[in-house]
């Protein structure tokens, strides 16, 4: 769908790449252009009409935001510079503090390196105990395997919404009530959630959600950390500086802005929020549940018909919008190098989830992921070049 | 395999491809005499294990193994054929210019069957699948030298 709206898209690529990032649509580029061209002046500073402008813009996209996820205030949104920032601010402002030796935060083996690192080192640092939830046969989280390893230690669950290598969809209403039930939070890692499915942050009562605008047709550099009031309040800055204080005497009396402002110091990502602002309104246009069902219908597509070829092993069990295979005897790699030769962009590797070879038994893998610009037509042509291995072996160097 | 003015790109494509299918000294050495080197690179997923032996300034043998693909698969197995034998000082020169081919395609002789990527300089994202395992032997010299 929508095709024409994407520029990039007018000289045939066929781009299977969106777990990484996604394609830019006219209306954000157009929006980040004219911020430079005609107002580039700096947020919260200036008496001046474009600045004064600037300030709207941003805080529009402030409001946008709140609106897409359904959160209760416009001081539950922060901008940061994307999902990787975001959890991080979350695990060492927030989660360093409020952990106690010993107790123990949640992950699983599908996560993507950056809801890893982050946890990994504060365990490490604060002697804490990281315990992984078990994955099903298909490589899903289930409730009954998150509640076996529950313990009156663990403090904080932090998972993927949908998985970058499988894109399972987590059942985060149960795993949400379950951990609550518990007294444990919750931080979503929203990176391939977001984009792909309505959130709404008050009925799935998310503690903390992170993700990234460049993965939703938005611009690089500009994320979005979210965290209920309560929580935010309590979450230590991690940047000092201009804009977020109220006043400075000297070492004893530096006062703080309230929220969001608190945690945003410095110049931030005007061009890329405000352009962010423009992404959030696109794809309401579009609609995220059209988006959604849209996608499913392409990914079983792909699916079927990558599962009709003998010399390709997916590793997912079932149709999904990301989809990870190999085919027998050729490194990924030089599948992917094979498809770049025809215009054709799609990932080989681990896809920055190095643990997950643990569950799965292959390291490496082809990754096919889809976004709502992807067609029947696109699949066709990658089926087509797949389908002839001793093409692929002749053509792949 | 003596070669070779100039090999078409057929005869080098089904060179790469012999030692991609069926390479040589691709295993894991468990013997504390040879050094062991981890090579990869930060912009492909090849990941090699690469084992030398040592001997008087003379490597002995080379063994490799790792997921890879077809480019540094196929180069380690010609690797560990070419340099065998050969002084620590001949090493260093041909790692030199097996570097240089890669990066500008100039041709030396000496390369023999390396020969084969001599075409690599014009494929941005295969120079660096080329060079990983000639990168391990620059490290295990330089352990090996560190070591003395
Ligand atoms: C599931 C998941 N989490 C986190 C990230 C990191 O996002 P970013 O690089 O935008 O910070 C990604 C991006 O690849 C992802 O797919």
């Amino acid at each position: 769908m929508n095709r024409e709206d994407f520029p990039i898209l007018s000289n045939n690529l066929v781009y299977l790449d969106n777990g990484a990032t996604t394609l830019k649509p006219k209306v954000v580029i157009d929006k980040i252009t004219e911020y430079y061209s005609s107002y580039s002046a700096n947020a919260h500073r200036g008496d001046y009409d474009i600045s004064l402008k600037v300030d709207n813009e941003y805080e529009k996209t402030r409001d946008l935001v709140k609106k897409f996820i359904n959160a209760s205030s416009r001081k539950e949104i922060i901008f940061t510079s994307g999902t990787t920032e975001s959890i991080n601010m979350i695990a060492f402002g927030f989660f360093k503090d409020y952990l106690e030796e010993n107790e123990e935060i949640i992950i699983t083996k599908s996560e993507h390196a950056s809801n890893v690192i982050p946890w990994f080192k504060i365990a490490k640092d604060n002697k804490l105990i990281i315990k992984y939830i078990d994955l099903d046969d298909n490589y899903e989280v289930t409730i009954d395997n998150l509640k076996k390893i529950i313990t009156p230690k663990t403090r904080v669950i932090s998972l993927a919404g949908i998985t970058n290598v499988l894109g399972d969809l987590r059942p985060l209403k149960d795993i949400i009530k379950t951990a609550h039930e518990n007294n444990i939070l919750v931080v979503v890692d929203g990176a391939q959630y977001v984009p792909h499915t309505k959130v709404d942050v008050r009925a799935l009562d998310i503690d903390f959600l992170a993700f990234s605008a460049h993965k939703m047709c938005g611009p690089t550099g500009v994320g979005i950390l979210y965290g209920k009031e309560n929580l935010l309040e309590k979450l230590a800055p991690h940047n000092y500086g201009g804009g977020m204080n109220e006043s400075f005497d000297n070492l004893n009396e530096v006062y703080l802005k309230p929220l969001p402002t608190r945690l945003e110091a410095g110049t931030p990502n005007i061009a890329g929020v405000i352009g962010f602002g423009a992404t959030i309104e696109y794809l309401n246009s579009i609609g995220l549940s059209n988006i959604r069902k849209y996608e499913h219908e392409l990914g079983k597509y792909l699916f079927d018909n990558l599962s009709k070829i003998r010399h390709i092993t997916i590793v997912n069990k079932k149709p999904s919008s990301i989809i990870a295979f190999n085919i027998d005897g050729i490194f990924s790699q030089d599948v992917a190098v094979y498809l770049n030769k025809y215009g054709i962009c799609v990932r080989a590797g681990n896809h920055c989830a190095k643990i997950l070879k643990d569950e799965v038994g292959v390291k490496n893998t082809v990754r096919v992921s889809l976004y709502f610009y992807n067609t029947k037509e696109e699949i066709d042509k990658i089926i087509d070049l797949l389908k002839d291995k001793n093409k692929i072996l002749n053509e792949m160097l | 395999m003596k070669c070779c003015d100039t090999m078409d790109s057929e005869t080098k494509r089904e060179i790469i491809m012999e030692h991609y299918t069926n390479p040589l000294n691709r295993d894991t050495i468990d013997d504390p005499k040879y050094i062991k080197i981890n090579s990869n690179s930060e912009t492909c997923i090849d990941n090699l294990d690469i084992y030398v032996l040592f001997n008087n300034n003379i490597i002995e043998d080379i063994h490799f193994n790792g997921e890879a693909c077809a480019i540094s698969t196929s180069a380690a197995s010609i690797m560990t054929r070419l340099l065998k034998n050969k002084t620590i000082k001949e090493v260093k020169e041909l790692i030199n210019e097996y570097k240089d081919m890669i990066e500008t395609g100039k041709e030396y002789d000496r390369l023999e069957e390396a020969l084969v990527y001599s075409d690599i300089y014009k494929q941005q994202n295969r120079k660096g699948c080329a060079i990983i395992p000639w990168l391990g032997i620059e490290k295990a010299i330089a352990e090996y030298e560190k070591a003395k």
